[in-house]
């Protein structure tokens, strides 16, 4: 599990969040979404400890990230995985030694059983026969599986995942969604995604944190979603005709 | 950004960069490629400048001193001592902070554009260590050999063009190139060329290790990186000569 309890950041004079309070929760697909520039993303690299907040604090089961030392924090982030929204895959290194690298780095075991763990992870995402193929080689879709690969080659406790469907066609988007899903409850994780993708939300959405303008503003699951009374999150999620369709649809207001 | 903000942030990375390395013998292995990068693949450009350069140096002297005072040797002196001291460590470590330099700063720049150095974060990978010690530990050990063939070459330019042209013989040259020599330059020369080794790759990944923004900016540190680079070796010539020779 992870909590956020009374979280500030601010760049300079700008504020850009305030008292953030949430709790992600094990084993389940936690998304925290919001417009573009409200903060999200922020938050996310607050969480894993790419930035520094000036108040507040991050728990991963009960350690306070940002009090730990410096080695604590190194072995709290062993325990993470995270995708980014370009892949950030290596671009020297092969598709299979993309996802050996944690493992060449932090793990003890042989290098047989490295390379098999590795292997493991891509079959796990779908990726057959492209093992020593480049980033550059495959596609976008291909390369957010393998960044998911590598992300669970360490056999995380927490999993990040920002904006997974950026850049890709709707289908891709679903297999996507669903691997993390299927992920998160295979391995027990705490993922945490950051995405403004609707069909994401409908699709996963188990735990929902919406920010609006650095504070956050509505919490709750999918379903509480189609019954929310809150203008803000309504004129965020119901923006398209199609989305308000969609509720009517299913039964909400 | 303030100059001293700019030098605190230096000596914090350079501080992250000689932490103790996770896995030593990932880091030796990348110090082989980083060695195979920024010294085997610059000994093309640094013969080529290295015999261009002796060459220009012979027959400008031999141009220049042209009196019957001063004994033709002199020139194959001139030349040897032009090399040594400055040509091959100074103009040569120019030359690489321009090749090397603007390379190691694009490579990183666009490692951290690309967020790779956040994913090396995040993994709990000590990404300075991982990305620049290599980088650091391949110029201090190469830069000397690249120097070191840049002097040979350097003079065998000098007597190539002396003897092809005609305007000193042979056996001038070469009686030139012996007089008066003191080992001490070449350790003067060798002690300057890793000195610039280390401010190379230092101030090269330093201004790509803090690129901020895309494509642009990752141009905009590799110029940087570069000019600095510049500057940085032309103050340690300075201060390096003051202490070394005087």
């Amino acid at each position: 599990m992870i909590e956020v309890r009374g979280l500030c950041k601010r760049f300079g004079d700008v504020q850009v969040l305030t008292d953030i309070n949430a709790v992600f929760a094990k084993g389940r697909v936690n998304q925290v979404i919001g417009k573009s520039g409200s903060g999200k993303s922020v938050l996310a690299k607050c969480i894993v400890g790419l930035h520094v907040p000036e108040e507040g604090e991050v728990l991963y089961d009960g350690r306070s990230f940002h009090q730990l030392g410096k080695e604590a924090k190194r072995g709290v982030r062993q325990e993470i995985g995270m995708l980014f929204q370009s892949s950030a895959l290596f671009d020297s290194l092969t598709v299979l030694e993309n996802v050996l690298f944690p493992l060449r780095m932090f793990a003890t075991m042989p290098p047989e059983e490295m390379r098999e763990r590795a292997v493991q992870c891509l079959r796990r995402v779908n990726i057959v026969g492209k093992d020593d193929l480049y980033p550059s080689e495959i596609s976008g879709g291909m390369q957010k599986r393998v960044g998911i690969a590598r992300a669970i080659a360490m056999n995380p406790k927490y999993l990040f995942v920002d904006e997974p469907n950026s850049g890709l066609d709707p289908q891709t988007s679903i297999v996507i969604d669903r691997l993390i899903q299927e992920l998160t409850e295979e391995y027990a994780m705490t993922t945490i995604v950051i995405t403004h993708d609707m069909n994401s939300v409908m699709e996963t959405g188990q735990n929902i944190v919406f920010i609006h303008q650095g504070r956050m503003w509505w919490s709750g699951d999918r379903h509480a979603l189609l019954n929310s009374d809150n203008a803000e999150l309504n004129a965020f999620i119901f923006a398209s005709e199609l989305m308000r369709q969609a509720r009517r649809a299913l039964g909400g207001r | 950004m303030g100059i001293l903000l700019h030098i605190g942030r230096y000596f914090l990375l350079l501080r992250e960069v000689l932490a103790r390395p996770e896995r030593p013998r990932l880091y030796w292995q990348r110090t082989l490629d980083e060695m195979d990068l920024l010294g085997v693949k610059s000994l093309g450009i640094v013969a080529l400048l290295s015999v261009f350069m002796g060459a220009v140096i012979t027959i400008q002297t031999s141009t220049n001193i042209d009196s019957a005072w001063i004994p033709a040797y002199v020139v194959g002196f001139t030349t040897r001592q032009s090399t040594i001291l400055e040509f091959s460590p100074t103009i040569i470590s120019l030359i690489l902070a321009g090749k090397v330099g603007s390379t190691i700063a694009a490579e990183i720049g666009s490692m951290r554009v690309k967020e790779q150095i956040d994913a090396l974060d995040i993994m709990g990978v000590n990404s300075a260590a991982y990305l620049i010690l290599p980088k650091i530990v391949a110029a201090v050990l190469m830069n000397p050999f690249l120097v070191t063939i840049s002097m040979f070459l350097s003079v065998f330019g000098g007597w190539l063009a002396g003897v092809g042209t005609g305007i000193i013989s042979s056996e001038s040259y070469i009686e030139g190139i012996q007089w008066d020599f003191d080992p001490f330059t070449i350790t003067y020369a060798l002690i300057k060329t890793v000195v610039f080794a280390f401010i190379i790759t230092t101030v090269s990944a330093y201004h790509g290790y803090y690129t901020v923004g895309g494509t642009r900016e990752v141009g905009i540190s590799s110029t940087r990186a570069v000019v600095y680079s510049d500057v940085v070796i032309l103050i340690a010539n300075y201060a390096l000569t003051q202490l070394l020779l005087i």
